[in-house]
């Protein structure tokens, strides 16, 4: 029979299908697993909510938690209970290292485009003096930057 | 239908026919950013729609994408401001802020709904279109700065003021007249609602376009 610790393990195996460089578990999008009867059911949290990863992910963790032999139920909850402060501190390094600069903590109050604009550091050479070139990036998830220092353009996680 | 439902459509039909529109500028936007900028909101706001249909659909006994695409155009219950074809800058950023800036009211008022569920959703959408109205924001900015922007937004916000008030409900409109009022610095037409419920011409010709992939195809086919 599997446990949960077997089943948490199987999924941080799976990548993210956009950001290869990081797991669904790193990504914090995995609210719960629980097994009842051989049936594994896991709730899943969306992160942005047209990203066209959501299917892929799902079909992923249905196929890992079938080839553990049980019944895989993966529930897609509509709640608010994913943002980026989910990501992993594992996670967040992984983003790093793979040149996306991890998102920032979501902040108390509303967000403002000046907070955006400037301070943000480098992936690639560590400096702050980094500016906002697209709020919008590739994908849902990503905004676009550049660093003024090493003259290289990067994608930030946005914060959300 | 119950309220609940007739709700959750409204607002799914705006962020669908919105995204639909905003898409129209993927690959021809004045430039690059801007390409990139409309077409990722387009694909968050059919996200919303999707999200936002899959609640409907669960009470109808349907999916997300019968609401979306097997529905007549008359059964739409889109906001006008939304199904309008205006492919010209200072329009597009003109209903880009009215939509954004009507939407965080609408949304404020869902976050506190006694429904979980919607007040989960709404919070859930509300952290996306953050981005959306800070990008309408800084267009503001932008054409407000020279006489030639803030001739041509004016001349925008004229043509669309009444279509932005029939988004929302009697009861949301004078909080959206006091944001724009105070935002771009001038006083409003004071015009009747063009409301939800009526539909523009353009309409049925996104509807043509936007189901026709759907409707060439057999029920059942798989993708």
């Amino acid at each position: 029979m599997v446990t949960t610790d077997e089943v948490w393990d199987a999924l941080a195996e799976i990548p993210d299908p956009e950001i290869p460089v990081i797991s669904l578990v790193d990504l914090g999008v995995v609210k719960d697993v629980a097994i009842e009867n051989g049936t594994v059911r896991v709730d899943f949290t969306p992160t942005f909510m047209g990203c066209p990863a959501l299917e892929v992910m799902q079909q992923a963790m249905e196929t890992k938690i079938a080839a553990l032999g049980a019944v895989p139920e993966v529930r897609v909850l509509l709640d608010d209970s994913w943002s980026t402060d989910h990501i992993t501190a594992e996670g967040r390094e992984k983003l790093r290292v793979a040149g996306f600069a991890p998102p920032t903590p979501r902040p108390a109050e509303r967000m403002e485009l000046v907070q955006l604009q400037r301070g943000f550091r480098c992936p690639y050479c560590g400096s702050t003096e980094t500016k906002l070139e697209n709020l919008f990036g590739p994908t849902p998830c990503r905004s676009i930057r550049y660093c003024e220092a090493c003259r290289q353009p990067f994608e930030q996680f946005k914060t959300i | 239908m119950s309220d609940r439902t007739a709700l959750l459509l409204a607002i799914a039909d705006d962020e669908l026919i919105l995204g639909w529109r905003n898409s129209e500028w993927t690959g021809i936007a004045p430039f690059l950013e801007e390409d990139v900028a409309f077409s990722s909101i387009a694909q968050n706001e059919i996200g919303h729609a999707r999200a936002l249909y899959d609640l409907a659909a669960r009470e109808l006994g349907t999916t997300a994408d019968e609401l979306a695409f097997d529905r007549t155009p008359d059964e739409y219950r889109s906001a006008p401001l939304v199904e309008l074809r205006r492919l010209e800058w200072a329009r597009t950023i003109a209903r880009h802020w009215l939509y954004e800036t009507a939407d965080e009211i609408r949304i404020a008022a869902l976050k506190s709904s006694e429904d979980p569920e919607i007040a989960g959703l709404a919070a859930k959408i509300d952290r996306e279109e953050a981005y959306h109205r800070m990008h309408a924001e800084m267009w503001i900015d932008r054409l407000l700065a020279t006489d030639e922007g803030r001739t041509r937004l004016n001349e925008a916000i004229d043509e669309l003021w009444p279509y932005a008030l029939g988004v929302l409900d009697d009861g949301l409109r004078p909080g959206l007249a006091a944001r724009a009022q105070e935002r771009l610095g001038r006083a409003l037409p004071d015009v009747e609602p063009v409301p939800r419920g009526t539909h523009e011409a353009e309409l049925a010709e996104l509807w043509e376009e936007m189901t026709s992939v759907r409707r060439s195809a057999p029920a059942g086919s798989r993708w």
